[in-house]
């Protein structure tokens, strides 16, 4: 080998831009988790009341921590779901419709087979995961064979999914008051749901997925440079549907913990998730044009969105202010991500 | 009038221009050549202010300027005729030419078309091209275009009260023989109007158009010869700036290849009107080199051979083996490893690490049932990094943030780990400064000592002489000619370029 070359050596700043995008998820999450007690501590102040900071707080209480981790749980699974998809550049917006049909059918199968996990009715649920696969290859199908944009594609099948949840159930709501499945909710291990170790187990598998396996190497070398992706010999198609498919498991675990969370399957069951979920992974930091961020962005994501949702409840801000703040978040979160000097135009 | 004093230039880790001097009188063609990286186009971008320098002065008619974006040098009278054909196709001609600038036909919010039909007419009539102007761009000829771009920046002439400084960027490279007399007649009438920079790889239209000719080398102006003392050896000499010797190219490394066994063969294979009917056999330990203008159907031919073509006609065998199926994928199983032009876009996936980058091709042999052995990916890539010279403080940096050398390098080590025994480079030296070239000419012949087979698009010919046993020349899509470049008995430049042009 000849003469080295002269290189510069980047730079070992500790506060680098990278570190700093990379970590300010995290960072806005804890400030949250702070400037929320604080409100209520003014409020006690101006009152008059004893209040010590943090201590006597109603948000900044285990009781709180439970009930928005309970909220979120439903959400994290479904942006989770997202989260590949948006890791490879593409988007899936049909996570309402998919969540909707999830629910229903999961309801009805778990009804007729007996209406307790105890019985055959415990295969509802891997019939709920297999539609959930199904919704999400029949999506990616349309994605790629049809060369349709996944963003266009996957909107219109959220909407046949939500026809569809609307048509099977005709507008009634499924109960699903079964003792062993509502422990989801009601049965707590250290303070905690067992539907929130259930998420967290879901987590941990995701995130093997995506840094322990092909498929989730294949995400990013997909999102990172399609066309290398191609020109390395991957089948960008299959890893596309594969991703599509994977999404909608994901999407049908979000249904099974929100009916497991209300105890109600309905065609409404999928309201609000595509809003709260694709915020959630975008304020997590994954970026949208693809190959960058993760599952645990997502989590940060999921928990900053419930976190506000629940703080400003707690605070006394009226509902609508809260979807205005969630919006504002949203694009707070992509300016500060987004390299402005590298992309002149955005289409 | 137009001066560019003691200009500088830095990137993060270059160093792109130094302290160049650069003047252009009223009326004059000034040339600029020099190789690939010597710093031209930076230059260019200075001048129309795309690039802002951190050094120096710009003055114009003595005063000086500082242009913060290129629409502020156009109202100062200089305009850019883009290499790049920069119009945009799916307007209308006169559309087109005043893009940006429609104001002056608008009344009431409406554009009075009939108008700027007019305007366009007589702004197409300075550059002798009589043409509708209401005509969609998409529908003219590689050299309409360009014409319509030179009047679209003589627009300027009615806007500016000052002269115009016109730069011409590689403006033949598209045009046929007859176009290129054309437009250089054309320039020569515009001499009057406006002063030109005119730059281009092909040396002798230099010497014949230029007045005063720039000779650049790594980032500074190394010479200025006026027309009538320009000489093709001598400027050649001071662009390359060191003898071309055979110790650059590794020449006295080059062995003879292994002529008993063939690694792949191309029967009278024609795609499409890329390239038709070519014919050559590679051998394990040879280099390749395709040699030919931009659009003579090398790229098209290194695609096919990758699978990313699929042939019209002939056939195509590796290891004698005919080839049915043509992707990316049975390609990359055939042992083939491809080694793209944009290495940003096709290269290395940015915000991949180092390992990650480097098993890309070849996952499945990482993995089992899906599940990674990252490890395992880990040692091979510091068994790389060490075999290579890569220059990463570890594994896990984001090989984006590599410089350019050491990308092409992951590249390379991505292939070779996965055993291919046919590669194929593209212009693999493109945008690299001197030393890391040497080291891609170090690899090749390492390579070619292992007994890869190699197929190569040199950035220069002197490049595709140096490195190769065999030389095929081609001319849109045709094969000409092939030459055995055994070391001492190599063609010289003229030999090619005879075929090439």
């Amino acid at each position: 080998m000849t003469e080295v070359v002269a290189q510069t050596a980047p730079r070992a700043s500790f506060l680098t831009r990278d570190r700093i995008i990379k970590w300010a998820p995290l960072l806005v999450l804890v400030f949250l988790t702070l400037v929320f007690p604080f409100f209520e501590w003014l409020e006690d102040l101006q009152e008059g009341k004893q209040h010590l900071f943090l201590v006597d707080s109603r948000f900044f209480s285990i009781r709180n921590a439970a009930r928005i981790l309970i909220a979120s749980t439903p959400a994290l699974m479904v942006a989770i779901g997202v989260t590949f998809i948006i890791l490879m550049g593409s988007i899936d917006l049909s996570m309402e419709g998919t969540v909707s049909v999830c629910a229903v059918i999961f309801a009805f199968a778990f009804i007729s087979w007996g209406g307790t996990l105890a019985s055959w009715a415990w295969l509802a649920i891997p019939l709920a995961l297999v539609v959930g696969a199904v919704l999400g290859f029949i999506n990616g199908l349309v994605h790629v064979r049809l060369k349709i944009p996944s963003f266009m594609a996957s909107l219109a099948m959220g909407f046949v999914g939500t026809g569809f949840a609307l048509l099977l159930t005709g507008g009634d709501r499924i109960r699903v008051e079964d003792e062993i499945f509502r422990s989801l909710l009601t049965v707590r291990w250290f303070n905690f749901p067992i539907m929130v170790y259930v998420a967290l187990a879901m987590t941990l598998l995701a995130w093997f997925i995506q840094s322990r396996t092909t498929l989730g190497r294949n995400f990013y070398a997909v999102g990172g440079g399609e066309e290398l992706a191609h020109a390395s010999g991957l089948n960008v198609t299959r890893v596309r549907l594969m991703g599509f498919t994977l999404a909608g498991v994901f999407f049908a675990m979000g249904a099974l913990l929100a009916v497991g969370r209300i105890g109600i399957a309905e065609t409404a069951t999928g309201n609000n998730f595509m809003f709260i979920s694709i915020t959630a992974v975008v304020v997590g930091g994954t970026a949208l044009w693809g190959g960058i961020g993760g599952v645990w962005n997502t989590l940060v994501g999921v928990l900053i969105v419930n976190v506000i949702n629940n703080g400003m409840v707690v605070i006394g801000l009226p509902s609508y202010a809260q979807d205005g703040v969630l919006g504002l978040l949203v694009i707070i979160a992509v300016v500060l991500s987004t390299d402005r000097k590298s992309v002149s135009f955005v289409k | 009038m137009y001066e560019l004093r003691q200009v500088d230039k830095h990137f993060p880790g270059v160093h792109a221009l130094k302290g160049v001097d650069f003047k252009v009188k009223r009326g004059e063609i000034v040339g600029l050549v020099g190789e690939n990286g010597a710093g031209k186009s930076t230059l260019m971008k200075v001048i129309y202010g795309a690039y802002q320098p951190d050094g120096g002065n710009i003055a114009l008619d003595g005063t000086t300027v500082r242009f913060q974006n290129p629409r502020q040098a156009m109202e100062h009278g200089i305009g850019m005729v883009f290499q790049e054909q920069s119009l945009i196709l799916n307007l209308t001609v006169m559309e087109n030419i005043f893009l940006g600038y429609e104001q002056q036909f608008v009344k009431f919010g409406v554009i009075n078309w009939k108008a700027m039909s007019e305007a366009a007419r007589m702004q197409l009539a300075k550059v002798k091209l009589d043409i509708d102007p209401g005509m969609t761009t998409s529908e003219l000829s590689f050299a309409q275009r360009q014409l319509v771009e030179l009047a679209k920046v003589l627009t300027l002439e009615e806007r500016i009260d000052g002269d115009l400084v016109i730069l011409l960027d590689e403006p033949t490279s598209v045009l046929a023989k007859e176009e290129v007399e054309l437009l250089f007649n054309l320039v020569k009438d515009l001499k009057q109007r406006a002063s030109f920079i005119f730059v281009s790889h092909r040396m002798d239209e230099v010497l014949r158009l230029s007045d005063r000719i720039y000779v650049m080398k790594d980032g500074a102006v190394v010479d200025v010869v006026s027309h009538d003392e320009a000489e093709v050896d001598a400027i050649q000499h001071k662009m390359v700036g060191r003898e071309v010797d055979k110790e650059y190219y590794r020449e006295q490394k080059q062995r003879p290849y292994d002529a008993g066994k063939v690694l792949l063969t191309f029967d009278g294979v024609s795609c499409d009107k890329r390239f038709e009917d070519v014919s050559f056999a590679l051998h394990p330990g040879e280099v390749i080199c395709l040699v030919g203008t931009e659009g003579s159907g090398r790229e098209a031919i290194l695609r096919t051979i990758f699978g990313l073509e699929t042939p019209t006609s002939g056939s195509v065998a590796i290891r004698n083996q005919k080839v049915t199926r043509f992707s990316a994928r049975s390609g990359v199983d055939a042992g083939i490893g491809y080694i793209p032009r944009e290495r940003k876009v096709e290269g290395i996936v940015a915000g991949m690490n180092v390992y990650e980058n480097m098993t890309l091709s070849q996952m499945n042999k990482y993995a089992n049932a899906g599940v990674l052995r990252v490890s395992e990916e880990k040692t091979l890539a510091r068994n790389w990094i060490e075999r290579l010279g890569i220059k990463t403080p570890d594994v896990y940096k984001d090989c984006g943030g590599l410089s350019g050398g050491n990308q092409q390098k992951v590249v390379l080590a991505k292939w070779r780990s996965g055993g291919a025994e046919i590669m194929l480079l593209d212009h693999p030296t493109r945008g690299l400064d001197i030393g890391a070239k040497e080291d891609v000419y170090e690899m090749i012949r390492e390579m070619s000592h292992a007994g890869v087979g190699i197929v190569l698009v040199a950035d220069t010919l002197e490049e595709a002489i140096g490195l190769s046993h065999t030389i095929l020349v081609l001319k849109d899509g045709q094969f000409q000619k092939r030459f055995d470049c055994a070391p001492g008995a190599k063609p010289s430049l003229y030999d090619l370029v005879h075929h090439m042009i």
